[in-house]
Parts: C-alpha cells; sequence; structure tokens
C-alpha cells in the first residue's frame, strides 16, 4: 500500500511504469485479500500443526476437522438462523418503508425536501452507541428485549438512511417521461409508482437489498445488548464467543469467521460494479 | 437532483410571495403534495421514534441517579462529573481520540494515494473493485476475529513476523498500547479500500480537458495536484473524511473483539455502564450524551469551518 503515493505521477507511459503500477495493484489486491486468505489456510489443518508456527502451518496437507467441529456446534448452526432472520427482515421492512419515501423525494414535488434529506442523513452520523440505555429500558418494559425484535428495530433505524439515499439516487436516473406516460393514460401517482417505476429500478432495488442486508448481517453493537442467549444470537455475537468456547481450538474459531464471509464475499464478486455504483451514489454529486 | 429542486425552489417562492400561511394552503391543499408526504411520514415517524426520542430520555436518564430497573431523582450534573473522574472513561476517550485520528489520517493518505493510482483504465479493473470491496463487506467483528488470530502468540503469522525481525517483546494481544496499533492498523486496512473508492469516484468528476488546459499553461504535477485536484475534491473529501470520523469516533465492535474486552473506548464504557457494570448505569447515560453532542460537535465543525455542503443543497 506504502508503493501507492510513488506510482502516483507515472501516466502508463514506458514499460518500467506499467510494471510498477502492476506490482502496485498486486500488492494492493493481496493486503486486501491477506487475512481472509491465510485464516482460510489456518482453517483446514490439523490442530497440532497450526500450534507448531505459522510456516509449519502454510505447508500442512488440508483437513476438514475445523468445519465439522463448528457445524457440529448447534449454537451456530441457530446463530445462522437467527442472522438471516434479523437481516432478512430488516432488508424487507427497509424496502418497504425506504422505496415509498425515496420515491416521494426523487419525484414529487414539495416545499421541505431538503430539511427532510438532512434530517434522514443526520441519521446516518448519529452514534448508535447514544441511544443503547434507553432503547435498554424501553425495549424491557415492553417486553421484547432479547427477542429477534430488539435487534430488528434499531438496525431499521440505522439501515433506512442508507436505503433511502441510494434509492432517491437510483429512482432520480429513471426517465420521467414513462410515469408521465402512464398518467396521461390515466394512472394515478401511486399506480405510476407500482406498475412503472418498482419494475424499472429492479435493478437499483436489488442492489440497494444487498447493501442494506450486509449492512445488518455485520450489526454488532444492538445484538450484543440486547440478546442475553443463543437462542437468539446473531453469528456476529456468536463467532467473537468462539474465542471461550474454543480456548486453544484456533482452527474452529478460524472455521466460523470463514463460514460467516463466504457469502459476502460471493455477494460482493458477483455484484461489485452495481455495489460500487450504489456506495458512492449518495457521497458524490454528480 | 438538478431539474425537481429547481421546480421546487421556484414554487416554494412563489408560495412565499403569498400571504402568511398562504405556503401551508399550498402544501397540503394540493393532492399530489399531500401525498408525498403521507409516502414520507413512515419513514420519517420511524427515524424519529426509534432515534430521537431516545436521545431525550438519555439526556433525562443522564441528570437523574437512575438504574436500569428504577426510575431515580434529579441529581443535576454530578454524574457528568462523576465520569469526568472516573479514570475508565478518560482512558476510553483518550483511547478512541487516538485511535479515530490515526486512522482516519492514515485511511484518507492511503486512501487518496490509491484514487490517484487507479484513476485510470486498466486490465483488471473488475478484480481491483473487488479486492477492494472484500475488506469492506466483513462484519468487523469477523476482521477482528480474523486478526486476532494473526496476532496471537504462538500460533499468529504476524506475531511470528515482528518477534523474528524482534520488532516487539512480548504478545501483542496483552500489551494495550500494542492493541491500540493494532485496532488502528486492522481499521486502516478495512476502510482504506472504501475511503479510496468515494476518493476515486470523486476524482472521475474531474474532466480530463481541465488538466489537459493546465499542462498547455505549463503547470507541472504538484501544480495540477494542488491547484486543480485538491480544490475540485474538496467536497468529495470532506464527506468521506466526516464519514469515516465519525464513524471511527464510536468504535465499539474492533475495540471489543480485537482486544478480548480490555481496551477501552467510549462506546466500550457506555455498553459496560448498560450490560455489565450497572452501578455506573447513570455514567454511562451520560457519557452517551457526550458522544452524541461532541459527534454533533464534529460534524458542525465540518460543515461550518471547512465549508462542507450537505449533498442535498445544490
Amino acid at each position: 500500500m506504502a508503493s501507492a503515493t510513488t506510482t502516483k505521477g507515472a501516466a502508463g507511459r514506458g514499460s518500467l511504469n506499467a510494471i510498477l503500477f502492476y506490482v502496485f495493484l498486486v500488492l494492493f489486491v493481496l493486503v486486501s485479500l491477506f487475512p481472509l486468505l491465510w485464516v482460510f489456510r489456518m482453517s483446514i489443518v490439523t490442530k497440532s500443526d497450526l500450534l507448531t508456527s505459522p510456516v509449519v502451518t502454510l505447508a500442512a496437507p488440508p483437513v476438514g476437522t475445523s468445519y465439522s467441529t463448528v457445524f457440529g456446534n448447534p449454537d451456530f448452526i441457530q446463530a445462522l438462523q437467527n442472522s438471516v432472520i434479523v437481516a432478512g427482515t430488516t432488508t424487507v421492512i427497509c424496502l418497504f418503508f425506504g422505496s415509498i419515501c425515496a420515491y416521494s423525494i426523487a419525484r414529487l414535488r414539495f416545499r421541505f425536501k431538503n430539511s427532510i434529506m438532512t434530517v434522514i442523513l443526520a441519521i446516518s452520523f448519529f452514534p448508535a452507541v447514544a441511544i443503547i440505555a434507553p432503547l435498554f429500558i424501553q425495549f424491557t418494559a415492553v417486553g421484547i428485549i432479547n427477542t429477534y425484535w430488539s435487534m430488528i428495530i434499531p438496525d431499521v433505524v440505522f439501515a433506512l438512511p442508507l436505503t433511502i439515499w441510494i434509492l432517491v439516487a437510483f429512482f432520480r436516473e429513471l426517465p420521467r417521461d414513462l410515469e408521465e406516460a402512464a398518467k396521461v393514460d390515466g394512472a394515478t401517482t401511486l399506480q405510476a409508482f407500482r406498475k412503472v417505476i418498482v419494475p424499472l429500478a429492479a435493478p437499483g432495488v436489488f442492489t440497494t437489498a444487498i447493501l442494506t442486508f450486509i449492512h445488518a448481517w455485520n450489526e454488532f453493537l444492538f445484538a450484543n445488548t440486547f440478546t442475553f442467549d443463543a437462542a437468539h444470537y446473531p453469528v456476529t455475537v456468536v463467532i467473537p464467543n468462539f474465542a471461550t468456547t474454543y480456548t486453544t481450538d484456533y482452527g474452529a474459531q478460524a472455521a466460523g469467521a470463514v463460514i460467516v464471509t463466504v457469502p459476502l464475499v460471493i455477494l460482493v464478486l458477483i455484484f461489485q460494479r452495481r455495489i460500487v455504483s450504489g456506495l458512492t451514489a449518495g457521497a458524490v454529486k454528480g | 437532483m438538478t431539474s425537481s429542486d429547481r421546480e421546487n425552489v421556484s414554487s416554494v417562492r412563489s408560495a412565499e410571495k403569498t400571504r402568511r400561511g398562504g405556503w401551508f394552503r399550498e402544501e397540503f391543499g394540493n393532492p399530489e403534495r399531500r401525498l408525498a408526504y403521507y409516502m414520507i411520514l413512515p419513514a420519517l415517524l420511524i427515524i424519529l421514534i426509534i432515534a430521537f426520542f431516545p436521545i431525550m430520555y438519555s439526556v433525562v436518564l443522564s441528570v437523574t441517579d437512575s438504574t436500569v430497573t428504577a426510575s431515580g431523582s434529579f441529581v443535576g450534573v454530578e454524574n457528568y462529573v462523576e465520569m469526568f473522574k472516573n479514570p475508565d472513561f478518560l482512558e476510553g476517550l483518550k483511547n478512541t481520540v487516538i485511535f479515530t485520528v490515526a486512522s482516519v489520517t492514515l485511511e484518507f493518505v492511503l486512501g487518496l494515494g490509491i484514487a490517484l493510482a487507479i484513476n485510470r483504465a486498466f486490465r483488471g479493473r473488475g478484480l481491483v473493485r473487488a479486492a477492494v470491496l472484500v475488506p469492506w463487506a466483513f462484519p468487523t467483528v469477523i476482521s477482528a476475529v480474523m486478526w486476532r488470530l494473526m496476532f496471537q502468540d504462538q500460533i499468529g503469522v504476524i506475531d511470528a513476523v515482528a518477534n523474528g525481525l524482534g520488532i516487539i517483546s512480548e504478545p501483542i494481544l496483552s500489551d494495550s498500547t500494542l492493541l491500540l496499533i493494532g485496532c488502528i492498523l486492522v481499521d486502516t486496512w478495512k476502510t482504506t479500500p472504501f475511503m479510496a473508492l468515494l476518493l476515486l469516484a470523486g476524482l472521475q468528476t474531474i474532466p480530463g480537458e481541465v488538466y489537459e488546459a493546465a499542462r498547455v499553461d505549463g503547470a507541472n504535477v504538484m501544480q495540477r495536484f494542488f491547484r486543480i485536484t485538491m480544490p475540485l475534491l474538496k467536497g468529495t473529501i470532506l464527506v468521506a473524511v466526516l464519514f469515516r470520523t465519525l464513524d471511527a469516533y464510536r468504535v465499539y465492535d474492533l475495540f471489543w473483539v480485537l482486544s478480548g474486552q480490555q481496551l477501552e473506548s467510549l462506546s466500550t464504557f457506555v455498553f459496560k455502564a448498560v450490560r455489565i457494570s450497572q452501578l455506573l448505569f447513570a455514567q454511562g447515560n451520560a457519557a452517551s450524551i457526550f458522544v452524541f453532542v461532541s459527534s454533533f460537535l464534529i460534524a458542525l465543525v465540518f460543515i461550518k469551518v471547512f465549508g462542507m455542503q450537505t449533498s442535498t443543497e445544490e
């Protein structure tokens, strides 16, 4: 990564520059991926090979014992299921309210648009930790502490601004003419939204869904604060606890980490172009 | 945002010409506008009820001697005074500030360098973009688990290399300074690519002709960088740096997991007050408000002092 500044002046002219540029790229990609690759390697060696030395770890023959340990742990399976439920429900709720709100902001005319966008943006700058104490008391009072809802509700609040922001950017890119045509043909605003915009915006909505899902899947603070038992822990709480469950079974800890990241890595590899456009949509004025 | 906002602005102006209260009739008398508000209302209500209402409640809790189970009586600023005397809080504040300044600086410098380097057409662009996104997509706690395994003595590759080179004399995971440095490095690893991505998107909005014109006029590389790139990129830089600063300032996951719950930050202090040592509950609420107000002030500095545009405005 340090070579970034040295190649910055090179404009790609000359073969030396080109070589330096690609050396930099390879280094950059390696540094980015190294922890995942190394931990994957750790997850497929025997316990004794792992404890001998990192050099031995690198050369040892692959075994699957760590994975059978982790998959044999009912708490881990339960946690995967909990994470899917919490992140999935959060995504559905965010998309439902977010797309309605975003359409209104992107397409309809009204006075307080800027103020409303600022309020929504303010939430993404809001420190989540500032509300865990009051929410803990309120969730206890209404009896939803240590349930999926105690994670879904705050997750929705912090994912919703992201959802709205990205969807507004996507909706603004859609051609206006089609909706106007639909309205001329007698469709109401809501019909135009449902029958014209939603199908056209499907790729953008899908990208937003992925980003919202990743956001909720990765959440840790609320989950660690509002849940107390293995029946409700998501993976982000269970995997760090492996450090105490499998004290010296580092291979099992590594296997757990790999299993949780693989779906994300696959999502990112397939949808990287869309994810980048979604992520940068809100941050850069076009 | 261009055409719709301009129409929006002009309609607002015409509304202002009418007598006071005229805008209200214009907003809610018009069925399309009424519908617009109805469509926004649910999302806005969710945000206001779940985020802003608890903050108000937290302010109340922070000036009483409440516990998790019982509401207490008014004690004024006592919790804040106690909090500032608490060595754990001060340690958390110190670590949080060091972490935020160091990691955001590193991420910005490296991110800008990378963005400048890859701001061109080249083979393998997709691969680089994917590699950039992988660390970003990881849950922070999982990357903390992974790095903790690499920092671990006996088995960790980084521990082995650092020992071999004689950089460290004791296990990384049992030294609080090394842990803080570790957290800064892991955060830099995880978010530099994201920073680079945002800055790259900003760079791509600068038209190439601007550079051509400067080159024709005899500007050298440094002049082009400081006179063209930096000013034109300022908006993007401010958004990206503010976003990262506030994110780093509320660090919790990384400290909690990488240090095995040893390293204190502002957020871990609040968490412990809620879940672990509930005698500190009132101080935890004071710390919540401290985090909230200081985050707000940081954002204010970016907007007022550095002149950051909130991106909803033209």
